[in-house]
């Protein structure tokens, strides 16, 4: 057999196992957070969008589909449940903290859930978006499974939902620390809480990163975000909608 | 170590049955997370294998969101095609979510 013959054949073997999938997803990170650490941990170098720029040009350059992909990629996307109960250790190291001032956090978080949605739909509503997306935008800062119910029971496209959480968050994880920087809020408590109710996951990732108080309050604003925006979302939808 | 990470994935299964069970609107995982939570209060410390475990998967959690992520390909087609009231309302939305939650817990904060 010639070359690349043999060649052909281990690709034929390699692509029905899920080794591949799962390999350059962990590569594609690890390129990502070199290129992050190198240049001087920017927040525009996020780990997670470059990540995903490698991916998805790699699945378009060689014709993978998704499907394909996620068999192997599968294993990782499932940590993401045992790590979000895991969040409950650096919450619990702030007990003294949450304690403290857990009015102050009720407040911020109510207040920032309804801003989150009131303004993703006042926004696409007066630039003309369809119904459809409005409704698959109005859950968008939540976490993408609690975000894909919400969509549904609205009346919106869950996958489009599912989208635009992840865009939100990769948006969110990249530009929260300018905004923060720039209205000068300086308290790691504040800044936890607002990154997690704007960028969900992808934002206490991202605040984990940077400090362990951020981190806990991001893990505290995501949990507490979602519970509100699925009690709350309905009701204004069907006072407003 | 084993125990802990064992620990983790009752507290995710427990909450995964309960949402289920009594139809709350929050994921399973979520609603783990507040059990723990709930028995480390209780308990009062946390054990040095759980903080392991947990330090161990939280350290890379980024990297969790990365094959969801990669799931955006699939459906730019839809976005692209109201591409200017999304990217605005993203963009302008979670600029004030992050202005508003962040003043008021820096003003209310002690």
């Amino acid at each position: 057999m010639s070359p690349a013959a043999d060649l052909q054949a281990i690709w034929v073997y390699l692509a029905t196992t899920p080794l591949v999938g799962l390999t350059v997803t962990l590569v594609a990170y690890q390129v990502g957070d070199w290129i992050y650490v190198r240049g001087g941990r920017n927040p525009l170098l996020n780990p997670v969008l470059l990540a995903v720029l490698v991916l998805v040009g790699l699945l378009t350059a060689t014709g993978t589909d998704y499907a394909t992909y996620f068999e192997g990629a599968q294993f990782v996307h499932f940590l993401l449940g045992p790590a979000t109960v895991a969040l409950a250790v650096p919450l619990y190291r702030q007990l003294h903290a949450l304690r403290k001032s857990l009015l102050a956090i009720v407040t911020a978080i109510l207040c920032g859930s309804v801003t989150a949605a009131a303004s993703a739909v006042a926004i696409g509503w007066a630039l003309g978006a369809s119904r459809q997306t409005l409704l698959s935008l109005a859950p968008k800062s939540v976490t993408t499974p609690i975000a894909m119910g919400i969509s549904e029971e609205l009346g919106g496209l869950p996958s489009l939902t599912a989208v635009l959480v992840i865009l939100t968050g990769i948006l969110g994880a990249v530009g929260g620390a300018f905004v923060l920087n720039w209205i000068g809020v300086r308290d790691w408590r504040a800044r936890g809480l607002a990154i997690g109710v704007a960028a969900h996951g992808i934002g206490t990732a991202r605040a984990l990163q940077v400090n362990e108080v951020a981190g806990a309050f991001a893990g505290l604003a995501m949990g507490l975000n979602g519970l509100a925006t699925a009690v709350l979302l309905p009701v204004l939808v069907e006072l407003f909608g | 170590m084993l125990g802990y990470i064992t620990l983790l994935l009752l507290c995710q299964l427990a909450g995964e049955v309960a949402v289920r069970l009594v139809g709350l609107p929050v994921p399973g995982p979520v609603l783990g997370m507040m059990l723990l939570f709930g028995g480390l209060v209780w308990k009062g410390a946390v054990p040095e294998g759980l903080d392991g475990a947990a330090q161990g998967l939280l350290r890379h959690l980024s990297l969790l969101f990365v094959p969801a992520g990669v799931g955006v390909s699939l459906h730019l087609p839809l976005v692209a095609q109201e591409w200017l009231p999304i990217s605005a309302a993203l963009v302008g939305s979670t600029l004030a979510t992050i202005m508003v939650t962040a003043w008021i817990m820096q003003r209310l904060a002690k």
